[in-house]
């Protein structure tokens, strides 16, 4: 009885393949409230500040006159605290994981001046 | 706020190893021993429990007055005895196993128990070991 | 008899996940004396209490331990509202309930994995994080995180399940159980799990509660400490049972656990059903003052918050009494006798969280 009882696995496993995913080569299993990384738009940016104040983990910088919004994706814990303090809702989680990486990943985004039009730019300094 | 209201009863330090003796003979559980900064000073309470009901002792300690250890009444105490003593620098008489201050080993000697700690903001830094 | 000689047990140990050193004195191959000392993974998140936002240590809190974050960060909260006086409603009451017991089902499982692992069943450990992969996904669904849920507020819950969420957790608590009968049987009849725990790592009854040790060390060992009984949050209208085992050793210990696993889906059916509509959070204003010990009933046991403020907007202090401070004491006590190669069994039981320990 024990022998056809694993038999029966042996076949159920070879018919229903691994239980697990080869995660980086697939990507992996994301809901649509997963929490990914931290994006801004920065265009409705207005540098208040408020964002890093709250950051539980300091992971975001702020500067005013530079009108730059700066993440170090290292440190950030993705709780989605900046997000809820967000006066102009210019925050988001986006679901995707960041890919591992070795070395700290700081994103620098820099906001358009204010009366002027745009001069976005992503720069990605490692 | 469904929660109990709990009371904490204040004592003097000479009156604790009789009091938790009787704790003791009363069949409670020794549930914790917690130091807090109340002003200057400090505090150090201590938690039994019995039929799921909280009771608190409370003695004023400082880092220059040494509390007897309720280790021979409790030896589980030992283990808050000695994280308190490693990180407020409260002194224990008699404490069952004394660590000595290595049972929780910080770069800084007793970070909780003077204002010695400052949080820095670092600058992000582009490199990371 | 024979001299006696020092072995050295961890820090780093494959048992181990977590860093904890023990000097095991022994006595040929049987252990005399245990000295435990911990200290490597101390992160002063207690202190950071006093620089945050007591809104946005919530997070903090959470990531005080791993595995049992969301019980932290929910029993902070509990704490916090305390003081403040605050009622929460009660669907966020049922909703943290709910979210509870799922983390508790995902910590137990993971403990059990890891136990099956340590005592060198590998395929055991692999079927029971498969089942453990299950409720991780019904928590990234409901929540957004696997294992830091992140939906702990002061004054309530951040994200709320809708009928149809619900219906669905329902639908998936009957495959869930068989899944666990399938590993409780292993547990229970197999003769490599029976070998390695019956009559090993014996904690009296008497001792245990002397020790104060807590969560499923002392159920295991005949008291039924659970402080779910006191009716903290949403307990009072679950119908729980604690789960408590006599024969105190080892085996107790794994099966407290492995049956906490049902009452934890009872737990959810019962507030499925239960779960009162209405909103999931209030409007938090002001700043807390005054203190409180919250407790609350996580999987490796009791833990207590300590919170007190005073009128500012970072509160004076947060200690954390994690159930495995607690318990080291009793691992200490059966230690004392045991055989060496029985010694990482042994500390697994406890199941130590070092991470929490020290926070």
């Amino acid at each position: 009885m024990k022998v056809g009882v694993m038999a029966l696995t042996v076949l159920k496993n070879l018919v229903k393949g691994p239980a697990t995913i080869r995660y980086p080569y697939q990507p992996a299993k994301v809901t649509p409230v997963t929490r990914g990384h931290l994006v801004i738009t920065i265009d409705d940016c207005i540098f208040c500040g408020l964002c890093r104040m709250h950051c539980p983990a300091d992971a975001i910088e702020v500067s005013k006159p530079d009108r730059t919004w700066r993440l170090n994706q290292f440190q950030c814990v993705i709780c989605g605290c900046c997000v809820s303090y967000c006066p102009k809702d210019c925050l988001s989680i986006e679901q995707i994981y960041l890919p591992p990486t070795t070395e700290a990943t700081i994103v620098t985004v820099t906001g358009p001046e204010p009366e002027k039009k745009e001069g976005q730019g992503e720069e990605v300094a490692g | 706020m469904k929660q109990p209201q709990q009371t904490i009863e204040t004592i003097a330090v000479e009156d604790l190893i009789n009091r938790v003796h009787s704790f003791h003979d009363d069949g409670y559980r020794l549930v914790q021993i917690s130091c807090a900064a109340e002003g200057e000073a400090f505090e150090v309470t201590y938690s039994f429990d019995k039929d799921l009901t909280l009771t608190h002792l409370r003695i004023p300690a400082s880092p220059d007055k040494p509390i007897p250890s309720i280790s021979r009444i409790y030896l589980a105490s030992f283990v808050y005895e000695n994280e308190i003593a490693d990180l407020f620098g409260i002194p224990f008489t008699g404490i069952a196993i004394d660590y000595k201050g290595t049972f929780i080993r910080t770069s800084i000697p007793h970070p909780f128990g003077s204002s010695q700690i400052s949080v820095v903001k670092k600058k992000p830094e582009g490199q990371h070991e | 008899m024979s001299k006696q000689i020092i072995v050295p047990f961890g820090p780093q140990h494959p048992v181990l996940p977590e860093p904890i050193h023990l000097d095991l004195v022994l006595e040929d191959e049987r252990v005399v004396e245990a000295i435990p000392s911990i200290g490597y993974v101390h992160r002063g998140l207690e202190k950071l209490v006093e620089k945050r936002d007591y809104k946005d240590y919530v997070f903090i809190s959470e990531r005080i331990c791993g595995i049992c974050s969301f019980i932290h960060g929910a029993t902070y909260c509990q704490g916090v509202e305390q003081i403040m006086g605050i009622e929460i409603p009660r669907r966020a009451e049922f909703l943290r309930a709910i979210w509870s017991e799922y983390s508790r089902m995902h910590s137990h499982l993971l403990w059990l994995g890891c136990f099956a692992d340590g005592m060198g069943y590998e395929n055991l450990f692999m079927n029971c994080w498969k089942v453990r992969e299950k409720i991780l996904d019904v928590l990234e669904r409901t929540t957004g995180g696997r294992v830091i849920q992140g939906v702990n507020r002061v004054g309530g819950v951040s994200r709320d399940m809708d009928a149809a969420e619900l219906k669905r957790i329902l639908s998936e608590i009957p495959s869930l159980r068989d899944d666990f009968t399938e590993l409780t049987r292993i547990f229970d009849e197999d003769l490599t799990v029976q070998t390695r725990t019956k009559g090993i790592g014996i904690l009296p009854k008497d001792k245990a509660w002397d020790l104060g040790a807590v969560g499923p060390v002392i159920r295991g060992s005949g008291h039924a400490v659970d402080v779910r009984s006191t009716g903290y949050g949403a307990y009072d209208e679950l119908d729980f049972k604690p789960v408590v085992r006599d024969e105190a050793d080892c085996y107790a210990r794994c099966m407290v656990r492995a049956e906490e696993l049902f009452t934890s889906l009872d737990l959810i059916e019962n507030a499925i059903d239960r779960i009162p509509a209405g909103d999931i959070m209030v409007p938090v204003k002001g700043n807390p003052s005054g203190e409180y010990y919250a407790r609350a009933e996580q999987p490796r046991g009791e833990v207590i918050h300590y919170v007190k403020a005073n009128g500012k907007k970072n509160l004076a202090r947060h200690r954390v009494r994690t159930p495995t401070l607690a318990n080291v004491p009793a691992l200490v006590q059966m230690l004392a006798g045991c055989e060496l190669a029985d010694v990482p069994v042994i500390v697994l039981t406890i199941d130590p969280c070092i991470g929490c320990m020290e926070r």
